[in-house]
């Protein structure tokens, strides 16, 4: 049994910008984010895809970057808070966040922006949730489906409240 | 995270060829959500992934007999969100729904989520002893932490529970698992795929060494639209089930004509209640008989003292979902 563990040459497209490395296989996609390619936006709660402050689009779907391989990222086009806006130009998630308040320590922030996005398209196609009564019914953004469709990203704070707010007034 | 080798398979007979090899311990790569985190729990420790993301096995496909065939590799988001799967088979997208978070179900595939460990404390954690995981060593969720663990089909080895929604719903559909190995190809019925534990489980499933799941086929059921899933856990969203039923059911006037019956979070696999769909056939559509089927199936319960909470709930998941799927209070 040998198998040679050499690094694994990974192109990754990040935010519109193509980089290249040579990677550890076992280098998660948060980790070459955020120890090879300087993005530190994206913070490592858990690393076990329960906290949700990982969370990046991958190929505009949310995704968590604890539990993707960044070799398996390849060939997909990755957007990370630092892609959604910038400080002239936020995106109006990121804008509805400082309106409605929807903070506090901020550290779960770029995971719950970026899952808001990847929701909020999920449910511009229509996607239902468990909590959707008729599931052929249009989905209706009401702060029950809100809080179901966000129980993948937890807030220590406990600034749900006000996640629920910005998030619906995005929506609206 | 012990070292390994990642490649790519561009094709389904390259896959299967990279598994084949006995000298290399081999695991596919799916969607990865359960796999990646066991390799960071060192409960898994592959020499090589194969990625098999990219294999076109990601479409859902209508059967010549009506029914559908779904790729290995398609999402569980995007098979939830299937127009035709909400319609006529409206418990595997409630099944579907009830499973993890959106990230998660964006991630997770089809094939992967019947190829899933359990979530036993005792399994996850490299430094207990665990049956499943090093065979031989013993069991603690026994005597120890069994709240959340099995009490169908267990054995005096393992009480581990096939933690899965998705399977459940399959398991009242009569799903068929397509697979390819270095032979070709053969299909497994769902009730066969995963394996009780007697004494030896190390095993979850029936596939043979060297198997890649290439898509599961659900047969047309004429009463599939009334069918549905309800899951009792410990928080309202993103946990696994304490317990949960998926079931569809055909009503003649206040007479059950035919129904189907599985429960999931009590057993190693999703669990068809046969004996209480035999009691229902023909019985009069009422909160009594649906309770007393529930109690007929779960008479073979081998419950610990933390977890025999489970036999009444499930018997109130029963009568509550046929209920609602009958159209009310009887």
């Amino acid at each position: 049994m040998s198998l040679p563990q050499t690094p694994h040459h990974v192109e990754l497209e990040v935010n519109g910008v193509r980089h290249a490395r040579d990677l550890d296989p076992r280098t998660t996609l948060l980790d070459a984010l955020r120890e090879h390619l300087d993005l530190t936006g994206s913070k490592k709660g858990c690393d076990h895809g329960q906290c949700g402050a990982c969370t990046v689009l991958v190929d505009g779907r949310r995704t968590n970057s604890c539990l993707m391989l960044a070799a398996a990222a390849e060939g997909s086009s990755v957007t990370t808070i630092e892609g959604l806006g910038d400080a002239d130009v936020l995106h109006p998630v990121q804008e509805a966040f400082l309106e409605h308040d929807a903070f506090q320590c901020g550290y779960c922030t770029p995971g719950q922006i970026c899952s808001a996005v990847g929701m909020l398209d999920e449910a511009a196609h229509g996607w239902p949730s468990v909590v959707t009564d008729d599931l052929a019914d249009d989905v209706e953004l009401d702060p029950h489906e809100i809080r179901e469709r966000m129980s993948g990203n937890l807030c220590r704070c406990g600034a749900y409240v006000n996640i629920v707010a910005a998030i619906g007034a995005v929506d609206a | 995270m012990r070292p390994f080798a990642y490649e790519r398979a561009s094709s389904v007979e390259e896959a299967v060829g990279l598994l084949d090899r006995a000298d290399v311990p081999t695991r596919l790569l799916a969607g990865g959500t359960n796999l990646v985190d066991l390799l960071k729990l060192d409960v898994e420790a592959p020499r090589l992934l194969v990625d098999v993301n990219h294999l076109g096995l990601d479409r859902i496909e209508r059967t010549d007999a009506g029914g559908l065939l779904i790729g290995a590799t398609v999402r569980n988001s995007d098979l939830a969100a299937d127009p035709t799967v909400r319609a006529e088979y409206p418990v595997l997208a409630r099944a579907l729904l009830s499973a993890a978070s959106g990230q998660i179900r964006n991630q997770a595939t089809t094939g992967g989520n019947l190829m899933q460990r359990t979530r036993c404390v005792y399994f996850m954690d490299a430094g207990k002893p665990c049956n499943k995981r090093d065979p031989g060593s013993g069991c603690p969720a026994i005597e120890g932490a069994s709240r959340e663990l099995g009490l169908l089909g267990t054995s005096s080895s393992c009480i581990a529970t096939h933690p899965g929604d998705m399977g459940v719903a399959l398991a009242v559909l009569d799903a068929v698992v397509h697979y390819r190995t270095a032979d070709g190809p053969a299909v497994l019925p769902i009730g066969d795929f995963h394996r009780l534990p007697g004494d030896d489980p190390s095993r979850d499933t029936n596939l043979p060494a060297g198997a890649m799941i290439t898509g599961v086929e659900v047969p047309p059921l004429t009463f599939a639209a009334t069918s549905t899933y309800r899951k009792a856990r410990d928080r309202r969203s993103y946990a696994f089930a304490l317990a949960s039923v998926a079931a569809a059911i055909d009503v003649d006037g206040d007479e059950v004509r035919d129904v189907r019956l599985a429960f999931g979070g009590v057993s190693p696999r999703p669990w068809r209640a046969r004996i209480a769909e035999e009691l229902l056939r023909g019985a009069p559509a009422t909160a009594d008989s649906f309770r007393a089927a529930a109690q007929a199936e779960l008479e073979s319960a081998t419950p610990t003292d933390e977890n025999r909470f489970k036999i009444d709930l499930v018997t109130r998941l029963v009568t509550g979902t046929l209920l609602e799927l009958t159209g009310g209070v009887r």
